[in-house]
């Protein structure tokens, strides 16, 4: 199928950028998005220009490197995929794909479609572990936990850090990512220790960090690729009451 | 913002049933009921609470509504395409609207109580009255009651998620209370000033 | 063309420094004995560790707990996006909860004959012996490891194994035990005890005085060349699995940092120890970037199969059960689909290459879950598999459920590496190489989950205990400044190589060159070689390397952020490395593990070794620029275990 792409080009974090229109023709509905966009840079540089700058690694939807905002969704129009497992399929000849980066006051762009997101990395930071010394772990099956709660824990603990929650939130929030750590923490007994400080901690650094609030509409749950859930979000707030 | 969004939405009812003894043609029922509510001390303790409630949601919401618009300084050549709850994108415009509203009926009412404006406060019957045989008060009305079951639809469903009550039950039913609280509320305050408007 | 590769060093003894004493002993004696640093004295010693995956992440985090100053080198832009995040199956560890008869003996046992006998009877005891801590740990970390309604942690049986050892997370294992290990390396940051440095690529190591005292790297925003220093450095870079280009790695893996290290004085081990993995996602198109694995568990319901016909071009469900060659099965009637992967693997190439392989490109069999569905149901079966069916259908758009899947081997894992001692030190004094980076713990075959548990022991329970015994010379070393000539020097050859792979200017990307570079690697030193493709491979890089420094194009500047540059440095090591596994596997003539040499396999076609004469690592020295490696052998004793032919009969 042949393709016209509008892709957001930046050359570093201070300059201006602007749209750029490329004609994409031949594209196998067997590629993934990224692959299709890896056609693109293997033309771009054939032709002598500089290829289209975007985060990738593992390619199977884990990793989350990769995340660009596709037509008004990050990662795409197919919900829970991300971006290096949106296959082209879901696209028809004659298409017009506009694609851009993620927008947030936290995540400055530094080049084409790659942004910052070490904002996420501290807010981690802040509490989002739990204090125990190499050699100092009790053994592992004196700490039990019910079922239940180990696989909810599990359901939070699946988010890939990629930021696509804060790229759909009309408000630009990071609560679903925050609530996602902070529900797994709080669901497992290992975690209750230190739950205080933790949230407490975690979401002051979130707010200063520029993030804005959650207004419960819901975008985040709708476009994460690992489908975490706003009942993450009702848990965050209230381990934040516990905490006051 | 949350609390202070519940407690107005409990209010809601207490003023609804007293607007239906609008529709008595005996003055005396509502404008006792609003005397009473005027003068009986617990209640004037309660509508210090409302005051400081509304002035509270009203500022925490454009509050959030600036940092949230500060959060993406630069904005999508594509609008969000999300599926997601319609109304919850328009609550900083549909509670303006409730203010604008809000600020016409203390005009009316409530600054006439405190003196000052112009009127008399014993009979705030004849004042609705009077109001709703104005066509033009009555569509301006209309439509703020319509926005307020938009903003109070998200705004039930949003206060329990942010005061931490999600569950797996009991959500759906919060849902569910939401729809019907947002239509009959409206729905009320509708039905008492069209009657007098064309039966009256 | 004269193959140097015989020209073995025998005379100069490669020292393990294996502790004496009984084996079970060895590690609690070596614990006991080894030389420690006072709380003080750490707080003036420097760490440099490189690589943020399991392995990297907990050695950080561990050593910043016992107080020394870390500093924490990754080339993505957050240590938690390594790729120890995509492993799927699980950990093993010998607690034996499941009372049937698992103990640190048993995994020893099983690691040793996974590894074909190639491995280190030391190494790999106290790899089975620290599993029970590395399980405590994670759990207490918070890893939502699987659980029993009592509360207990549950276990699966992976990989042929006759116990169930495996604790796991879903088929995200590796993902949760790596968010654990970057939760303790934030928790280092927070505390001032690690300073993170993201997105900078180490290009080279600086050696001072026959020690290992910093590196050079590369920040990736703005391309500038940093010089770090430190008392010793530790590389957690992973395995060099991407060679193949097409391979279940993430795509920006690569062997810059152990190659840089090897051109250094560190000897590299077994390169030509690979494993691949019989289940992963076929190639479907020509800018497909990486072949996404399909977790070994579903060899537990699902048939493997191709046509009786040579190229048959029917659908599947078309030609009936007559027809149909479930080949392992006939094979192998004793473990049937579930022989090990190396064994797995090869049959399907063998399939494959003789014309019976099935989709459009012919490089696929079935894996088909037509009877386990008909046999437990669709529901049992989507309780097992459901995300990776999922995962199938949103990659190839087809249903596992009413189709069978189609899958291929694809290259995973990396036995070789640095070679290390038994401290975890590489040849160069104050280098060390922890996880997939070093050679240790799986001989010429990796059982499968036991690399999060290697690397986690690595990261967590070995070095911060080994290294001490380096380190408490060092109390009296001041911090190694960054102005000594060898940095001057390393710094400068950093430039000027980068100056060069921009200046070529020529036709191709560097892709290109990686492409061709996987199909040499794969078509003649992949799962099953001869000498004849290894010499040609041998003479086909080396043609390929010379027109890459030709013909190579790298737009761009060097003070950018520039992925195309990134790609061509890793690629020109590539390029090198690849020498080493084909000279390695031409040295080698024998088949051990995933090491399969045609000349070598009994008339049934299986893999024959030769324990008289090769059971040794192979540990590679560079000669310089030029010159014929130089291959060291450190000979392996089994004292605890009996060599014996695998059978999977």
């Amino acid at each position: 199928m042949n393709l016209t792409l509008k892709i957001w080009r930046q050359k570093d974090t201070k300059s201006k950028g602007k749209f750029v229109t490329y004609k994409m023709p031949d594209v196998s509905p067997e590629m993934s998005f990224l692959e299709m966009l890896d056609a693109l840079n293997h033309k771009l540089i054939g032709s002598g220009d500089d290829p289209v700058a975007f985060e990738h690694d593992c390619r199977e939807g884990i990793c989350g490197s990769c995340g660009m905002y596709i037509n008004g969704h990050p990662h795409g129009p197919v919900p829970a995929v991300t971006t290096c497992l949106l296959s082209m399929r879901h696209f028809s000849d004659g298409d017009t794909i506009t694609v851009e980066p993620w927008r947030a006051k936290p995540f400055p762009v530094i080049k084409d479609l790659i942004v910052d997101r070490s904002a996420m990395d501290q807010i981690q930071i802040a509490g989002g572990f739990i204090s125990v010394n190499t050699g100092a772990a009790p053994e592992a099956n004196s700490i039990l936990v019910p079922k239940k709660n180990s696989e909810e824990a599990f359901d939070s603990a699946v988010c890939i850090g990629c930021g696509a929650c804060v790229a759909a939130c009309k408000n630009a929030s990071a609560m679903l990512f925050v609530s996602a750590r902070i529900s797994q923490y709080a669901l497992l007994p290992q975690g209750k220790v230190e739950a205080r400080e933790r949230v407490r901690a975690m979401v002051a650094k979130m707010d200063e960090l520029g993030f804005g609030n959650c207004s419960n509409t819901g975008a985040c749950e709708a476009e994460c690729p690992k489908q975490i859930r706003l009942v993450n979000i009702a848990r965050l707030n209230r381990e934040y009451y516990k905490a006051y | 913002m949350a609390l202070a969004g519940l407690f107005l939405i409990l209010f809601l009812p207490v003023h609804l049933v007293i607007n239906f003894m609008l529709l008595k043609s005996d003055p005396l029922p509502f404008n006792k009921a609003a005397q009473f509510m005027a003068s009986f001390p617990l209640i004037r303790i309660i509508e210090i609470v409302l005051i400081s409630a509304i002035l509270i949601h009203i500022f925490y919401g454009i509050y959030i509504q600036l940092v949230n618009w500060r959060a993406r300084p630069v904005k999508y050549a594509v609008q969000i395409r999300t599926k997601t709850s319609f109304f919850s994108k328009f609550m900083i415009w549909t509670g303006a609207t409730v203010f604008i509203f809000l600020v016409i009926h203390f005009f009316n009412f409530y600054f006439m109580r405190l003196g000052l404006v112009q009127g008399n406060p014993e009979d705030f019957y004849s004042v609705a009255h009077s109001l709703f045989k104005i066509p033009a008060y009555n569509y301006i009305y209309l439509l703020c009651f319509i926005l307020l079951g938009l903003h109070l639809y998200h705004a039930i469903i949003s206060a329990f998620q942010t005061i931490g009550l999600n569950h797996r039950l009991w959500t759906p039913v919060v849902k569910a209370f939401a729809w019907i609280y947002a239509i009959i509320i409206p729905a009320g305050f509708a039905v008492i000033s069209i009657t007098i408007w064309q039966f009256r | 063309m004269a193959v140097q590769i015989e020209k073995t060093m025998n005379m100069e003894k490669l020292d393990a420094k294996i502790p004496d004493g009984p084996l079970a002993l060895k590690w609690t004696n070596y614990k006991a004995s080894v030389k420690l640093v006072n709380p003080a004295n750490k707080r003036k010693i420097d760490v440099i560790v490189v690589g943020t995956g399991v392995a990297g992440a907990a050695a950080s985090s561990a050593l910043g707990e016992l107080g020394y100053n870390v500093k924490t080198f990754s080339y993505h832009d957050s240590p938690r996006r390594a790729h120890a995040v995509a492993s799927q199956g699980g950990v093993n560890a010998a607690k034996n909860y499941q009372n049937d008869g698992d103990s640190v003996y048993r995994l020893f046992i099983d690691m040793i004959k996974g590894g074909d006998y190639r491995s280190r009877e030391a190494n790999v005891y106290r790899a089975a012996e620290v599993s029970n801590q590395v399980i405590d740990h994670f759990t207490a970390l918070g890893v939502p490891f699987a659980r029993d309604y009592g509360g207990t942690l549950n276990t699966r049986s992976f990989g042929g194994v006759q116990v169930s050892r495996t604790f796991y997370a879903k088929g995200q294992t590796g993902q949760q035990c790596l968010l654990a290990s970057y939760a303790s390396l934030n928790r280092q940051i927070k505390n001032g005890t690690v300073v993170m440095y993201p997105r900078r690529e180490m290009l080279d190591l600086v050696v001072i005085d026959g020690r290992a005292r910093g590196i050079i790297a590369r920040n990736m925003i703005t391309g500038e060349i940093e010089r770090h220093s430190a008392h010793a450095v530790v590389l957690a870079t992973g395995g060099y699995g991407t060679i193949f280009y097409l391979s279940t790695l993430a795509v920006n893996s690569n062997a810059t940092a152990a190659w840089k290290a090897y051109k250094k004085g560190a000897y590299f081990a077994n390169p030509s120890f690979v494993q691949i993995h019989p289940t992963s996602i076929p190639q479907m198109n020509e800018f497909q970037a990486k072949l996404t694995l399909m977790s070994e568990s579903l060899r537990n319901d699902g048939r493997i199969w191709v046509p009786k016909e040579k190229g048959d071009k029917r659908p599947p469900n078309e030609i009936p059960e007559n027809e149909r060659d479930y080949y392992l099965e006939r094979r192998y009637p004793a473990f049937g689909n579930l022989v090990p992967r190396d064994i797995a693997s090869r049959a399907a190439k063998e399939r494959c290459d003789a014309g019976y392989g099935v989709g459009p490109t012919g490089l696929a069999v079935y894996l088909d879950f037509r009877d386990s569905i008909g046999k437990q149901g669709k529901k049992a079966i989507e309780g097992k598999y459901g995300n990776l069916f999922e995962m199938y259908r949103t990659i190839t758009g087809t249903d596992p459920y009413t189709e069978p899947m189609k899958i291929y081997p694809a290259g995973h894992y990396t036995m070789g590496g640095l070679w290390v001692d038994y401290e975890l030190m590489t040849t160069i004094p104050g280098l060390y190489a922890i996880g997939e980076a070093n050679f240790s713990d799986h001989g010429a075959n990796r059982l499968g989950a036991s690399s999060l548990m290697q690397i986690a022991a690595d990261g967590y329970f070995i070095l911060p205990v080994t290294i001490n015994n380096y380190l408490s010379d060092q109390i009296r070393v001041a911090r190694i400044p960054t102005d000594a000539p060898e940095f001057d020097e390393a710094e400068r050859s950093v430039k000027e190589r980068l100056e060069r792979l921009v200046s070529i200017r020529g036709k191709q990307s560097a892709t290109t060159f990686h492409k061709r570079l996987g199909l040499i690697m794969w078509n003649h030193c992949g799962m099953s070689r001869n000498e004849k493709g290894l010499l040609k491979a041998l003479s086909l890089v080396k043609d390929l390397r010379e027109e890459f420094w030709k013909d190579l194009r790298v737009p761009g500047s060097l003070y950018d952020l520039n992925q195309e540059l990134e790609k061509a440095s890793r690629i020109a090591d590539f390029l090198e490395l690849a020498d080493l596994l084909i000279l390695d596997a031409l040295n080698r003539k024998e088949s051990c593990g995933a090491h399969f040499r045609e000349e070598y396999q009994t008339a049934e076609g299986e893999a024959l070794r030769n324990d008289a004469e090769y059971t040794f690592v192979s540990a590679w020295e560079y000669a310089g620029e030029g010159k014929p490696h130089i291959l060291h052998r450190e000979e392996l004793k089994f004292m605890e275990v009996e060599m014996k032919v695998r059978s999977y009969k």
